[in-house]
């Protein structure tokens, strides 16, 4: 198996929160497992608040994770190493305005890995560097003196991508990239997301909320609902075979762009709200709003089971 | 065009051509031109200049500041030395008003036909020059305003940065000693630590600090022990907000460690406020400083301070008014221009009041 880059085991996150007095953990990811290949792009989708941004974050160790264990390239990331690992795992941020620092220079904000990591070893090579990777994400080379706040969102979005990939990192959690663009600007980033990795080889965590997007980019995809991965699957398997119900009513949102479709098909509606991560039900997660649900979903949670492809579910109907 | 295109009737949909020419490279480059690049201090410095109220305390200021160097250069009176007459001390020369000349140096000037310097502010009960020892007062204040903030400066941003960076028990801890600091009363400090100072310092002779005085040394202590409380708190709270920035979230995500995080990251974007706390935080200095000489715990005679000089001038406050009137005046100038162009610097660079 030396072609899995990633490999997460039963990672958990647990926040403290106060609520009545007592300290209650709140679940933001619980028991998350999934193994990312060289050069692939899994995507990662569920509704706000289900815990995406965390397992993002988690991986990075920029929160502490509760258990579980997260391996790259067969090594264990711990605190003492993450140093030398972030060289190798880098992050994209949703919100382009504030992921940048307001006071440097666009070649300030992509020379900071290099400077942090030492990667050069004069002025020229670093200043060389810089602009190369502007180049790759398609920026001028007149910009670089620039200050963040001159550019429009796609542009800042760029100036992210280019400093996530100054240490040439093999693996990029791509937190929501372009949800905060418009439309048409997000076509142009995937793309660009898109030939950086056949360029470069980069294997992507792509979080998001919007499943068409997903589904463009990923080899395969995770759902996520509450904090738990309720399945996984090709693009394509999960998009025309959804097995667990949550998927099934998610694609059934998913506009599609011919009006005959769209009046044929029926929408699954859930009702009622997703549980609070502090008191989350028993059993499986999403059975308060199941309609299959039975008894057992309440007295024991399902595990992801493998119904062949490599798709994995995680419901106890057949 | 007449002679390409036939004569169309008004009513015609027909398109004019002419008028969809491809755009020339000249014409296309005006698309793309983007304005200067500005930074931050520039912008900031363009909307300053657009205050005129800050003008003017920068033009006082530099007045101010112009004087004090170089007009002792160009008088040839000495802040301690009193007026002498052909090398003879001048009896005769006590509390002159501003311009006048004493009976002693007038019959000198009828004798040698050489013109005296004019005693510009007049002179003091002991026959000294009122404009140097002015002039050197207002050095000592300003020296003393500038100094004192600039120690409260470093302490209060080492100290508030720390503190707001690490959060936690850190910042509780660290924040309970501020609430401790802030309760101790400033002035039984300066007056206990100069009368311990008197007995355990002694200065070499000549130097700056001796002509200065312990008193002056405790309050540059005391500046130093309670007065960056302040400045610690409005940083703490700075760096509260701002480490909650997602590009703080970048810096660690790239491996940058705290002490990069503080000083590329965080300082340089509450810097805005250190700036005008500190422009803020130099006439309460002044100020602090002429009110503990006036009440006789500054400055060691025979230097002069603004404070010590209108103490001084109380006793004849009578029949020598303007000796009263004139560091009162330095000081609400330089207060005063120091808050206006503190105001200024805040409507400058602060993006929050932008308008």
């Amino acid at each position: 198996m030396s072609d899995i880059l990633l490999e997460v085991k039963n990672l958990k996150q647990y926040f403290p929160v106060r609520s009545n007095g007592k300290k209650v953990p709140l679940k933001a990811v619980d028991d998350v497992s999934f193994t990312i290949n060289k050069g692939e792009t899994l995507g990662l989708v569920g509704e706000s608040g289900c815990g995406k941004t965390t397992v993002g974050r988690s991986i990075l160790q920029l929160y502490k994770p509760t258990a579980g264990e997260v391996y790259f390239d067969g090594e264990l990331v711990t605190d003492k190493n993450i140093n030398q690992m972030r060289k190798k795992m880098q992050m994209v941020f949703q919100d382009p305005y504030s992921s940048l620092d307001p006071r440097m220079t666009v070649e300030d904000i992509i020379g900071e890995p290099l400077d942090v990591h030492k990667l050069y070893s004069n002025k020229k090579e670093r200043r060389e560097k810089i602009l190369e990777l502007m180049n790759y994400v398609g920026l001028n080379a007149e910009h670089a003196t620039r200050y963040a706040h001159e550019f429009s969102g796609g542009q800042r979005q760029r100036i992210g991508i280019a400093r996530a990939l100054a240490v040439d990192p093999q693996f990029i959690v791509c937190d929501e990239p372009v949800s905060a663009l418009d439309v048409s600007i997000q076509a142009q980033v995937i793309n660009m997301f898109e030939d950086l990795q056949k360029k470069l080889g980069v294997a992507y965590l792509f979080i998001a909320h919007d499943l068409l997007v997903v589904h463009h980019i990923s080899k395969r995809i995770a759902v996520m609902y509450l904090g738990k991965i309720v399945e996984i699957a090709e693009a394509d398997d999960l998009n025309e075979n959804p097995q667990h119900p949550y998927t099934q009513s998610l694609l059934s949102a998913v506009p599609i762009p011919d009006p005959d479709i769209t009046r044929s098909r029926k929408r699954i509606i859930l009702e009622g709200d997703v549980p609070s991560p502090l008191n989350t039900p028993s059993g499986c997660a999403f059975r308060t709003r199941c309609k299959y649900a039975t008894e057992k979903c309440a007295m024991e949670c399902p595990s992801l089971t493998d119904r062949g492809n490599g798709h994995f579910v995680a419901c106890w109907n057949k | 065009m007449d002679d390409k295109f036939p004569k169309k009737n008004i009513l015609s949909t027909q398109i004019d051509l002419s008028k969809f020419e491809p755009a020339t490279d000249d014409e296309k480059r005006q698309q793309d031109v983007m304005s200067e690049s500005t930074t931050f201090f520039k912008d900031g410095m363009r909307r300053l200049m657009k205050n005129p109220l800050a003008v003017l305390s920068i033009i006082i200021l530099g007045i101010i500041l112009l004087t004090i160097v170089f007009a002792p250069m160009f008088v040839p009176y000495d802040y301690d030395e009193m007026i002498k007459v052909n090398g003879k001390k001048d009896k005769s020369c006590n509390n002159l008003a501003p311009f006048t000349y004493s009976e002693n140096e007038m019959a000198y000037m009828e004798k040698t036909g050489e013109k005296l310097f004019p005693h510009i502010f007049g002179t003091d009960e002991l026959g000294r020059d009122y404009f140097v020892r002015v002039i050197y007062g207002t050095r000592i204040s300003l020296l003393v305003g500038v100094f004192a903030s600039i120690i409260v400066l470093i302490i209060g941003m080492l100290y508030g940065s720390i503190s707001g960076y690490f959060g936690g028990k850190v910042d509780l801890i660290m924040m309970r000693i501020v609430d401790i600091i802030y309760s101790l009363p400033d002035m039984l400090i300066i007056i206990l630590l100069s009368v311990v100072l008197n007995q355990i310092i002694t200065f070499k002779p000549g130097s700056l600090l001796s002509e200065l005085g312990t008193n002056m040394i405790s309050i540059f202590i005391v500046f130093g022990m309670l007065y960056w409380v302040s400045m610690a708190r409005l940083i703490r709270g700075q760096i509260l907000s701002i480490k909650e920035n997602e590009y703080i979230l970048a810096a660690r995500s790239i491996g940058a460690k705290p002490g990069r995080i503080i000083g590329k990251h965080i300082l340089p974007n509450c810097l805005s406020v250190i700036i005008i706390s500190t422009a803020l935080q130099v006439p309460s200095a002044i100020f602090t400083e002429s009110y503990l000489s006036f009440i006789g715990l500054g400055v060691k005679a025979p230097m002069p301070s603004l404070g010590s000089l209108a103490n001084a001038a109380r006793n004849g406050l009578e029949f020598y008014p303007y000796k009263l009137i004139f560091p009162a005046i330095v000081i609400c100038l330089i207060v005063l221009s120091l808050n206006l162009l503190g105001d200024g610097l805040r409507d400058a660079f602060d993006p929050k009041l932008k308008r």
